[in-house]
């Protein structure tokens, strides 16, 4: 199998007068379920009044879209954006890029052209958040006071706490991580079409950390199998998922799931795994076991690492302050139900940066950043608002190229299908495929726009 | 879950298919108007042209299922379940519809500017 170099067939040059013909029965329908189903705009109030000044850490899904609500519902506010990333990457489009499904260039565009009109974007990275003096001043030393603060300064992937492991070295001899980016998911690409053709051993895991999208590690799985399948050669690979503790999924009848899929495609499954290390020279990866450490060799690996909240954010008096694992790895202190910060209740917290139980997703960012918006708006008009957030996020996941399971679920790992009915969360169906692979991302940038 | 909103369809749309959907819209809205346009100027429906617009139609749902097929990076045994059946007769059934209509409308306009009177060939209207 010849790795994608440029486009892939499809979607890339995408022909977009096939989608109105084709598209839109499929698109309507699903389209707006895998970020969840579409909540009405129409509820926004009229514009509120203000002069108030509102600092935004972080430009990514959660900064861009909590921005443009902000922007739509204020007049005369100070919205200001910190952050000095100039791209902006759609992470939901690793795992496709990383099997040779997207180009590498997928999920790149531009973070000014989500900057909502009227937002001030400072295009530095934040160095320190004072809540107490109210500011946050940039790597420059710029500072930035504010009425009211927004800190979705996502995740830090924390390769550093894996020893022997080399960011440089992702896309040679066996070694993937897809997590890091467009480049190191296309690199991963490489390695694991080179597997699909040689074989050997492939070992996937996941982190005991918190984590973006738990069902990723999942889905890269079964997409390795899947193009083992489809090329012929699986019976020469060798299937190895450590899961970081008793159970693959945190909501347990999803873990029932995919275990049984698990079993179906024949994986090795080896429970209470977590990674600490990894021999690049002789392609071990080490875990901490129960048993005490365990070495597996592989051909392919996919490593995903602990994830810890953004620096700046784990060096303010932001996260939580127990001895839980969530202060120790600096996730923001809020209500899980409204996203608001206790000890300082003119900061607000999204997206992955959020010490919130569930879901570190775009479709967690989807269903948080209205709820802390209505908040924060309510709290400059001196007002309540009753905006809840029940901890709903969702995941396509993906378990062969043309299908996956639509799984939806809240903070008491219910699930909260969004079509009960009509498409099954427990079932793999293509019409979740088609959602994932053309109805996803243009949701996602409406909702970085605010329109969804 | 919360209501849904047909702005955000359109702004959703607008994403996936950028100002090229307007120029769909029209392309849909001008072969409405140009079937309607023909039936009012035939003052009837004729049979021939309708089959021959049909038979188009079938061959049109195949296609919009073979392009679906393609845009999304999907086999012929990917259905897994009765929504996935629903989704494809869904979309074999708009190729058929759109590709009739537009062909009748095209086919009529075809006729009428020749002053030809489907199914008596060769006879003047």
């Amino acid at each position: 199998m010849e790795p994608l170099k440029t486009s892939p067939p499809g979607p890339a040059g995408l022909d977009r007068r096939t989608l109105l013909k084709l598209g839109a029965a499929g698109s309507v329908l699903a389209g707006t379920a895998g970020l969840g189903a579409i909540p009405a705009r129409a509820q926004a109030p009229g514009r509120v009044q203000s002069n108030a000044r509102i600092a935004i850490v972080g430009a990514g899904a959660a900064g861009l879209s909590m921005a443009s609500r902000l922007a739509d519902r204020l007049d005369g506010a100070k919205i200001t954006l910190i952050d000095a990333r100039k791209r902006h990457l759609y992470q939901p489009g690793y795992t496709l890029v990383a099997a040779g499904l997207k180009a590498q260039e997928y999920p790149i565009s531009r973070t000014e052209q989500y900057v909502a009109p009227g937002v001030d974007w400072i295009q530095e990275a934040a160095e320190e958040i004072d809540p107490d003096a109210k500011k946050v001043v940039t790597d420059s030393g710029q500072e930035v006071a504010y009425d009211y603060l927004v800190v979705a300064a996502g995740i830090h992937l924390d390769y550093d706490a894996l020893e022997g492991m080399e960011t440089a070295r992702i896309g040679q001899e066996g070694l993937g991580s897809h997590y890091m980016g467009p480049e190191a998911a296309y690199a991963t690409w490489r390695e694991m079409s080179r597997f699909v053709e040689t074989g050997g051993t492939a070992v996937f895991q996941r982190p005991a950390t918190e984590m973006k999208c738990a069902g990723a590690p999942l889905k890269y799985t079964f997409l390795t199998d899947d193009r083992m399948r489809q090329n012929g050669s699986r019976d020469k690979g060798h299937i190895i998922y450590a899961a970081h503790t008793d159970n693959l999924f945190s909501v347990p009848i999803v873990h029932e799931k995919v275990r049984m899929l698990f079993d179906d495609r024949g994986f090795d499954v080896r429970y209470s795994h977590v990674m600490t290390g990894i021999d690049l020279g002789s392609k071990e990866v080490h875990f901490d076991t129960p048993n005490g450490v365990e070495k597996i060799k592989y051909d392919f690996v996919n490593v995903i690492p602990p994830m810890r909240a953004a620096k700046v954010v784990r060096d303010s008096p932001l996260p939580w302050q127990d001895d839980s694992a969530w202060a120790r790895d600096g996730w923001v202190e809020v209500d899980k139900h409204t996203m608001r910060h206790p000890r300082y209740p003119e900061v607000f917290a999204v997206g992955d940066v959020a010490g919130v139980p569930k879901g570190k997703t775009a479709a967690s960012v989807k269903w948080q950043v209205p709820v802390a918006a209505d908040h924060l708006v309510a709290a400059i008009a001196d007002a309540d608002s009753d905006a809840y957030y029940d901890g709903y996020t969702s995941c396509p996941l993906i378990t062969q190229m043309g299908r996956a399971m639509l799984i939806e679920f809240d903070y008491k790992n219910n699930l909260t299908p969004s079509f009960p009915g009509v498409i099954a969360p427990l079932e793999e169906l293509w019409i979740t495929w088609v959602m994932k692979t053309i109805a996803l991302k243009p949701t996602y940038i409406a909702m970085l726009r605010g329109e969804a | 879950m919360a209501g849904f909103d047909f702005a955000v369809y359109i702004s959703v749309f607008l994403e996936m298919m950028g100002s090229i959907l307007w120029l769909l819209v029209a392309l849909a809205v001008l072969g409405l108007a140009g079937f309607v346009y023909v039936i009012m100027r035939d003052g009837t429906i004729h049979s021939r042209r309708l089959l021959r617009a049909e038979i188009l139609g079938v061959f049109g749902g195949f296609g919009a299922l073979a392009l679906m097929a393609y845009v999304t990076l999907s086999g012929f045994t990917d259905a897994g379940g009765p929504v996935d059946w629903l989704l494809i007769g869904i979309i074999w059934g708009m190729g058929l519809v759109g590709t009739t209509i537009l062909a009748y409308a095209v086919m009529g306009i075809f006729d009428i500017m020749r002053g030809r009177v489907p199914g008596r060939a060769g006879q003047a209207a």
